[in-house]
C-alpha cells in the first residue's frame, strides 16, 4: 500500500449526490482477475459516449482540459453507495486520485478505499461546497490533503477532519493490515479454543 | 443496561481490542464467488499465506453464469477465465466449491441458508454487498471488499469498527397483495440510500414475525440500499424450522447446544437505539420505484414526483437527473408506465415463494403483447427444482416466459442477459441504479407479483385489483 502523508494537486468537483459503485466502475469491467488497469474505465458510461471507451464525453467535469491530472476529487453526500466491488476505489487510484473529499461516504466503500490507501476525507457539507465554488471559480486550483495534521488546504481555507488513530498510522505508513492482525495470532487461537465448536 | 442483538453478536466475537486499534472479529462463516475473490487469492500467493479454515469457507459460481447453458464455453471468455480462477484457487486452497453443474450451485445468498450454513447467532461476510440477506437469521453478516476477502482467508477474522443500532419497527399486518419487497422498498422510500449508513439495522414489530424466511431474507438483503451493510431479524422459531436438518447445521448434541444459545438472540427491552424508524404495515401499498436509486420510489398509486417537489437542493437535482434517464414526465401515473421487458429473480426475489407468487398472477394468463422479453430465473438449483416439482415452470412457459437456469443474471447484467439501451424493465431485483440493468437501459423495482401483474398487462398495475 502507498504512504499517505500530505498531498497537494488539482481537484475536480463532481456534482452528484449518491454516486454509486456502478457508475465508478460499471459491472463490465469486473472480469479482471487482478488489480491493475480499472482506471482508464473509472466513470465509464459518464466519461465516454461509446460503449468501448474511445470518444470522450466532452461534458462530463473529468473530461474538462482544466481538470486533467487531477488527483483529488471532490464529491457530494453519499459518495460510493451500492455495490461491494473494491474494483471502485482500485479504480479512482488508478485514475490518479489520492483522497477524495465528500460530506458522507457508505460504509463498504469506505472501508475498501483505505484499505487500497485512498484517502477519503468527511467534511461538512458547507465546507464541501465552499471548496467547490473556489475549485469551480479559479482554473487550475490545487487542494492539499495533510493526514499528519488531518487538515484540508485550499488557498486561505482551512478545514480540519478526523480519521481514527490506527487508521491513520497505517495510511500512513503504507501498512499491511493482514501482517499486523497475523502478530496477534495468539489472540485468534485463545478465541477459537473457547467458541461453540458448531458455531 | 441491555444490548441490542447486534451489539450481542458483535461484543461475543471480539478477538482482541487493543487501545487505539480497531477492534478484531472473528468470522464464522465466510462465502465466495468468482468476481471478488482472484485478487484476495492472488494476494494470498504472492505473501505465500494460507487459508486459516478452508471448513468455513464456501464458494460458487453465480454472476458470471449463463443462464441458458451450464456448459462454461456458453459464458464471455473474460467470466469464464473468471470462473477457471475460482475452480482453481478452491481446489489450490481446499475451498468446497458448488460450481457449475452441482445440484447446490445458485446465487451465493439464496445458497448459503439452503446448505445451512447461514445459521442464527453467527458472523458471516462475503466480498458482495448483498450479504445483509443472512442477518435474516439473526446473523451477523456483512458484505466486505477483497483485501477484507483475503484478511478473513488468511486470519478468519476481520477489523471492524462498532456500527450504531438502527431500529426499524413495521406494525400490525400486511395487505393482501402486499409482499416483503414492497415492505423494504417502502422503508428505502422513507430512508433514502444513505438513511442507514453507519447504523446495523434490526428489522422489528409484528410484521416480520409473521414473515417467512424467503420474506425476511429479500427485506434483510436490501438493508444495504438504505446505506445499512448489516440488516436484521431475531430468530425464532420460523428460523429454527428453516434451519434444521440442514446439511452444515448443527445436529444432535450441538442442535441442543445451539438451541439453548440462539434462545438468548434478541435485543433487550432497555437496549439503547440510536434510530428509530417505525411504519405502519397496513398502511404500505405495492411499490414501484421510479427514480435512479431504491429510495426513489413509492406506492404504484402515487404520482410521478416533480423535482420541485423536493426542497433539498441535492434532491431536487438527483430527481430531476433520475426523470431525464428515466424518461418519465412529473406527475404522470406510474399504472400509465408501459413495460419492455420483466425479470424475476436475484438474491432479493429468486426463491420459491417468490416463484409461487408470480406464478399466482400469472396462471392462466399470458403476458401483453408489447413485453419483448420476460424471464424468470430460479435463485439456486434447489429453489429451480422444486418449482419443477410444483409444476411452477410450466405456468411461466404457457404465460410466456422464458424458464432459465439459476444466476444473477440481469440483476447485474454481468453475464449475456442484458436489457437493452432505451428499454423499460419491471424487475424484482435490488438496484434501478443507471446502466445497472445494461448501458441506458431504466429499471423499476418491484415485487415478484407486481412484475408477474406488469407483464400480463404490459404496464404497471396494482397486483391488489388482480389478485
Amino acid at each position: 500500500m502507498q504512504e499517505f502523508k500530505q498531498h497537494t494537486g488539482i481537484a475536480v468537483p463532481l456534482n452528484a449526490a449518491n454516486v454509486d459503485t456502478d457508475q465508478i466502475i460499471p459491472k463490465q469491467f469486473l472480469k479482471a482477475v487482478s488489480k491493475i488497469g480499472f482506471g482508464k474505465h473509472a466513470f465509464n458510461d459518464w466519461r465516454y459516449l461509446d460503449e468501448e471507451g474511445t470518444r470522450e464525453n466532452p461534458d462530463f467535469v473529468l473530461n474538462f482540459p482544466r481538470y486533467k491530472g487531477a488527483s483529488i476529487l471532490l464529491a457530494r453526500e453519499n459518495f460510493g453507495n451500492g455495490s461491494s466491488r473494491e474494483h471502485a476505489p482500485w479504480a479512482l487510484a488508478d485514475y490518479g486520485f489520492r483522497a477524495i473529499i465528500a460530506p458522507s461516504f457508505a460504509d463498504i466503500f469506505y472501508n475498501n478505499s483505505l484499505n487500497n490507501g485512498l484517502l477519503l476525507v468527511k467534511l461538512t457539507e458547507d465546507e464541501v461546497d465552499q471548496i467547490f465554488k473556489v475549485v469551480e471559480a479559479n482554473e487550475g486550483q490545487t487542494v492539499t490533503v495533510d493526514l499528519e495534521n488531518l487538515e484540508v488546504r485550499v488557498n486561505d481555507l482551512r478545514f480540519k477532519f478526523e480519521l481514527d488513530e490506527f487508521r491513520r498510522y497505517c495510511i500512513m505508513n503504507g501498512l499491511d493490515n493482514i501482517g499486523l492482525t497475523l502478530q496477534h495470532e495468539d489472540a485468534i487461537i485463545a478465541y477459537e479454543s473457547k467458541k461453540y465448536k458448531w458455531l | 443496561m441491555g444490548k441490542t442483538l447486534y451489539q450481542k453478536l458483535y461484543d461475543s466475537h471480539i478477538v482482541l481490542e487493543a487501545q487505539g486499534e480497531l477492534p478484531i472479529i472473528y468470522i464464522d462463516r465466510h462465502l465466495m464467488h468468482e468476481v471478488t475473490s482472484p485478487q484476495a487469492f492472488d494476494g494470498l500467493t504472492q505473501n505465500n499465506r494460507k487459508v486459516r479454515h478452508s471448513e468455513r469457507t464456501w464458494a460458487t459460481m453465480d454472476h458470471n453464469v449463463s443462464t441458458q447453458s451450464s456448459d462454461i464455453n456458453a459464458c464471455n471468455e473474460m467470466g469464464k477465465i473468471q470462473m477457471q480462477t475460482l475452480k482453481a484457487n478452491c481446489e489450490k486452497f481446499g475451498v468446497p466449491l458448488f460450481g457449475l453443474g452441482h445440484q447446490w450451485q445458485g446465487i451465493i445468498h439464496t445458497i448459503g441458508p439452503e446448505i445451512g450454513a447461514t445459521i442464527p447467532g453467527v458472523t458471516l461476510v462475503c466480498g458482495d454487498s448483498h450479504t445483509a440477506t443472512h442477518g435474516a437469521f439473526g446473523a451477523l453478516a456483512f458484505g466486505v471488499g477483497t483485501s477484507e476477502v483475503e484478511h478473513v482467508l488468511a486470519t478468519q477474522t476481520i477489523k471492524q469498527a462498532r456500527l450504531k443500532n438502527l431500529k426499524i419497527e413495521v406494525t400490525g399486518k400486511l395487505q393482501k397483495g402486499v409482499s416483503a419487497k414492497d415492505v423494504i422498498l417502502a422503508i428505502a422510500a422513507k430512508l433514502g440510500t444513505a438513511g442507514g449508513t453507519g447504523y446495523a439495522a434490526e428489522f422489528c414489530g409484528q410484521v416480520f414475525k409473521d414473515m417467512s424466511m424467503e420474506g425476511r431474507m429479500t427485506v434483510c438483503n436490501m438493508a444495504i440500499e438504505v446505506g445499512a451493510k448489516v440488516g436484521m431479524v431475531a430468530p425464532d422459531q420460523t428460523t429454527f424450522d428453516y434451519v434444521k436438518g440442514r446439511p452444515y447445521a448443527p445436529s444432535g448434541k450441538d442442535w441442543d447446544e445451539a438451541m439453548e444459545y440462539w434462545k438468548t438472540l434478541y435485543s433487550d427491552e432497555d437496549a439503547v437505539w440510536d434510530k428509530v424508524v417505525t411504519i405502519d404495515g397496513s398502511s404500505i401499498e405495492p411499490q414501484v420505484t421510479w427514480g435512479t436509486n431504491p429510495g426513489q420510489g413509492g406506492s404504484v398509486n402515487q404520482p410521478i414526483p416533480a423535482p420541485d417537489d423536493f426542497s433539498d437542493p441535492v434532491e431536487k437535482l438527483s430527481c430531476e437527473k433520475a426523470l431525464k434517464y428515466q424518461n418519465l414526465t412529473p406527475h404522470t401515473s406510474l399504472t400509465d408506465v408501459k413495460v419492455d421487458e420483466v425479470f424475476i429473480g436475484s438474491c432479493t426475489n429468486g426463491r420459491i415463494e417468490d416463484l409461487r407468487a408470480a406464478a399466482e398472477v400469472l396462471k392462466g394468463k399470458h403476458i401483453a403483447s408489447n413485453i419483448e422479453r420476460a424471464m424468470a430465473v430460479p435463485g439456486s438449483q434447489q429453489v429451480k427444482a422444486q418449482a419443477e416439482k410444483e409444476g411452477l415452470d410450466k405456468i411461466f412457459i404457457e404465460a410466456g416466459f422464458e424458464w432459465r437456469l439459476p444466476g444473477c443474471s440481469m440483476c447485474l447484467a454481468m453475464n449475456d442477459d442484458k436489457l437493452p439501451p432505451g428499454k423499460r424493465c419491471a424487475s424484482t431485483s435490488n438496484r434501478n441504479f443507471e446502466g445497472r440493468q445494461g448501458r441506458d437501459s431504466r429499471t423499476h423495482l418491484v415485487s415478484p407479483a407486481m412484475a408477474a401483474a406488469a407483464a400480463v398487462y404490459g404496464h404497471f398495475v396494482d397486483v391488489r385489483t388482480i389478485l
